[in-house]
């Protein structure tokens, strides 16, 4: 029988010390390291990093910045970031939107909840862009929307495959009924897009929600979804407290919506480079006009 | 009118319900069923009708005027197959050059297992995209509630309306004030933030008129009768292409960002 409070830490005195007397900083750095969401582990810090933030213990995918997430998609050099400049605005002056959208700014060091442009991905080009959850829930609002709508307009342009990397709590309810036509908006163009010939893949990451879920999210040629990611139109949350039960273990994760039909195949971070890879080398254009 | 008024309004039990405004604008409604991939969705009601005298596909949304109606229907918030009943609709109408009307009154797309597991959210996101290119003209009247995706699913058009009282929201105020908020007595100031009247929404080019309902119902269903006459006899004239490229710009150009 275990002995209780074997695995207890020994008290530290210093955690004690109250008023003037306490000490300016920990000796271990915060950064160094990271519990994972999944198995609680404290993971070396540099290691997950090293890893697409993919816990080498037990394998959850965590938050990785969208901007990280490109630039460890693209070969070496390749991104070229398109519409940088957009932000978010504050079109129903709701209140406190302003504040938050400036918090999430200083949070996620990026303009907007999405980041994209172009990339070659084991030599192949593409359009790409992925969300960030670090920027409200990577809600989309009409600046995200807009960055979605000019990237597969411009990729169609170029006849270029659009890879998305969807992430995001939904529609941003802070612009009301403007980011919901968002979801109108971006569909328009991902079929502009599809009706121009061109291959659209969508990678499904932890959560994938609301208005996304219901609109760019599920209109992609091939869907792929990271393993474990949260992916429904409404959260679980909602679902038990409007019906007042549990939901069962596993439901709306990237595996069960597999199984249900609605996802191609569920494909670990470390392993996307490479699977995309081969999908864009399959739909490269000299095959589309090769003659019989 | 405050606009927590308008929402209460717009749910109130004895304002007519989408198969009212069906059997008071239309002749002959020929009722089709059916998703033909899973089931029939009460939510959804749908057929062909005519609009002194033009065929019409009309699909709009049910709640249901008794107990019995209410739960059969779901209290009007559909389920995928409801939606995919909805899409194949639009497809038969784009096959016979038919317009679409479609009538709108719904807290949401039904939040629920099966709902999930049947893709909720794909059913939606396909509506939006087929809409968005149907080869024929498209006109979506907000009669009541705008519930968020489950209603947008239904009102990707060449012309939105919207009853004087009906209300269209990303998210209801209630929810909007209990998750941003985590206080459910904002209800009624969510409900001015979230700016989901019709004067709002024209404002934002989000709806293109606002019918009035001062004078009682039986004028606003003559009112839409003859406004479906000459803007369908109008779009109808219109080359497709031009049609399609006019409802593209109608959504590319909403919502602000800077930059």
């Amino acid at each position: 029988m275990l002995k209780k409070g074997l695995f207890k830490r020994p008290g530290n005195t210093l955690e004690k010390t109250q008023g003037d007397n306490v000490l300016p900083v920990p000796n271990v750095p915060e950064t160094l390291f990271t519990t994972c969401k999944g198995c609680k582990a404290a993971v070396l810090t540099n290691e997950l990093a090293q890893n697409l933030y993919v816990c080498p213990r037990c394998g959850y995918h965590g938050v990785i910045g969208a901007r990280v997430r490109l630039m460890r998609l693209a070969d070496d050099g390749s991104f070229e970031e398109w519409d940088a400049e957009i932000s978010s605005a504050d079109p129903l002056l709701f209140p406190g939107y302003a504040d938050k959208a400036a918090e999430a700014r200083v949070l996620s060091g990026e303009k907007e909840a999405v980041v994209g442009g172009m990339m070659r991905i084991q030599g192949c080009p593409c359009a790409a862009f992925a969300m960030d959850s670090r920027f409200m829930m990577g809600s989309m609002g009409g600046a995200a929307g807009e960055k979605i709508t000019r990237l597969f307009e411009k990729a169609a342009q170029m006849d270029l495959t659009v890879i998305a990397f969807t992430l995001s709590g939904g529609a941003r309810m802070q612009e009301g009924i403007l980011s919901l036509m968002q979801m109108a908006k971006t569909s328009g163009a991902v079929k502009y897009h599809s009706d121009a010939g061109n291959l659209y893949v969508s990678v499904l990451c932890n959560p994938t929600a609301g208005g996304v879920t219901a609109s760019f999210a599920m209109e992609s040629d091939i869907a792929l979804a990271e393993p474990g990611a949260l992916i429904c139109f409404a959260g679980p949350r909602v679902i038990e407290q409007t019906l007042r039960q549990k939901l069962p273990k596993g439901f709306q994760s990237a595996e069960f919506l597999m199984d249900k039909g609605f996802i191609d195949a569920v494909v670990p971070r470390a392993q996307q480079k490479d699977y995309l890879g081969i999908l864009l080398k399959l739909h490269a254009k000299e095959h589309k006009n090769a003659s019989v | 009118m405050q606009a927590f008024d308008r929402v209460l309004a717009a749910r109130a039990k004895d304002r007519p319900g989408c198969a009212d405004f069906i059997a008071n604008i239309f002749d002959d409604f020929v009722e089709l069923r059916g998703d033909r991939r899973y089931g029939d969705d009460k939510a959804i009601l749908a057929g062909i009708a005519r609009l002194e005298g033009m065929p019409v596909t009309v699909v709009a949304t049910q709640k249901g005027t008794c107990t019995g109606e209410r739960v059969a229907a779901n209290f009007g918030c559909a389920h995928p197959e409801g939606y995919r009943k909805a899409l194949r609709q639009f497809l038969l109408a784009e096959k016979f050059a038919r317009p679409v009307v479609t009538l709108i009154d719904t807290a949401g797309a039904y939040c629920g297992l099966g709902a999930e597991e049947r893709g909720q959210a794909q059913a939606i996101a396909e509506c939006l995209t087929t809409l968005m290119t149907l080869r024929t003209p498209v006109i979506a009247i907000l009669t009541g509630e705008g519930g968020s995706g489950g209603a947008l699913a239904l009102a990707v058009a060449d012309r939105v309306w919207m009853m004087e009282n009906a209300v269209y929201s990303v998210i209801s105020p209630e929810g909007c004030a209990s998750i941003l908020w985590k206080d459910a007595s904002k209800t009624e100031d969510a409900a001015r933030s979230l700016k989901l009247t019709a004067e709002d929404l024209l404002g934002f080019h989000v709806v293109d008129s606002i019918v009035p309902e001062g004078a009682g119902f039986d004028k606003a269903y003559a009112d839409i009768r003859s406004r479906l006459k000459d803007t369908l006899g109008a779009l109808k004239a219109l080359d497709v292409k031009d049609l399609l490229s006019a409802r593209y710009k109608r959504y590319r150009t909403m919502g602000g960002f800077l930059g």
